[in-house]
């Protein structure tokens, strides 16, 4: 079964707290030249269809539940086994 | 006058919910979400709380609901609905109402009592109050900025649809133009972040305006008998 990855950020006019508070702390930690932060989520689903049938099923649960249209936007993927966002990276 | 109290998992401001009703002289009905019908009542709230622990979104889940169904139905057919706090998110969700309630600007659970001006006198829940009276609610919510794109704002300003709004600035969650409350069209469904429910009892945090919410709905309920 294809693996989803779907990122969901709240729409760019939307002032993000969350985001502004990271972009906040990062250069007293030492990260400098760091800007524009936003915090969202990232979902990843296994999904019985393929090609456009997949399509259509992920963008309409993207519509419908996944996420609210009035706030937020997404992108998203089918990815690989080693691209999931919990992969252990193997021991070098 | 009976009014349905939904609960949903997680909601907390229920019992809250019910013992207003009732001390404004209606009669609360527990309602459960799993449910398919609203028992026949006369109005319908959807309390403050938490339902399914705010997975995913605010009121996400809770919309999907069994009851929702019915709920959106009573509402289409001029019911009167009433959704606090929690409940105003599951409104949105639902799409009852317009916009979306975020994360407060200052990343706070803000709890404390708000002054509210009440702009829109001609509700269900609305009607005991006099027209741009102020009244002190309290407030507690994490995920209480109001949100809605700019047409929407106009639309809702033009169309007086903004019911309650936070006062002297003292906006507590950075909700667009100061809203904390507003209805649909026709007026009957109504969401707001404040709590009136918690505002009913002198004895207990003191202050008793959030009453007008719930005695207003029985001063409807008389109206349309009369009628």
């Amino acid at each position: 079964m294809p693996r989803v990855a779907i990122d969901v950020l709240l729409k760019h006019e939307i002032l993000d707290p969350q985001g502004r508070a990271v972009e906040r702390a990062l250069p007293g930690l030492g990260y400098e030249g760091v800007e524009e932060v936003r915090v969202g989520k990232h979902l990843e689903l296994d999904v019985d269809a393929e090609g456009e049938e997949l399509a259509r099923r992920v963008e309409r649960m993207c519509a419908d539940f996944l996420t609210n249209p009035v706030i937020e936007s997404y992108a998203w993927r089918v990815i690989e086994d080693h691209e999931r966002a919990d992969h252990e990276p193997a021991e070098a | 006058m009976r009014v349905g109290v939904v609960t949903f998992p997680g909601s907390l401001d229920d019992g809250d919910a019910r013992r207003a009703v009732e001390l404004a002289g209606g009669q609360p009905v527990a309602l459960w979400h799993a449910h398919e019908d609203l028992g026949g009542v006369d109005a319908v709230i959807l309390p403050g709380g938490f339902s399914w622990g705010d997975y995913l979104r605010c009121g996400a889940i809770a919309h999907r609901a069994a009851i929702m169904r019915a709920v959106t139905e009573f509402a289409e057919q001029g019911g009167p609905v009433l959704g606090i706090c929690n409940g105003f998110q599951v409104l949105c969700e639902a799409g009852l109402l317009p916009g979306a309630l975020l994360r407060n600007e200052a990343l706070r659970f803000v709890c404390r009592p708000v002054p509210l001006t009440v702009e829109r006198t001609d509700t269900p829940f609305t009607r005991a109050y006099r027209p741009d009276e102020q009244i002190i609610v309290p407030v507690k919510n994490g995920e209480g900025r109001y949100y809605a794109d700019a047409a929407t704002l106009d639309r809702l300003e033009v169309e007086g649809r903004v019911v309650v709004r936070y006062a002297n600035g003292r906006n507590p969650n950075g909700a667009a133009r100061d809203i904390a409350g507003i209805c649909n069209e026709a007026g009957n469904v109504v969401g707001l972040m404040p709590h009136p429910e918690h505002a009913v009892d002198e004895t207990l945090i003191g202050g008793t305006d959030g009453l007008g919410f719930f005695t207003s709905l029985l001063a409807a309920a008389g109206a349309t008998l009369d009628a």
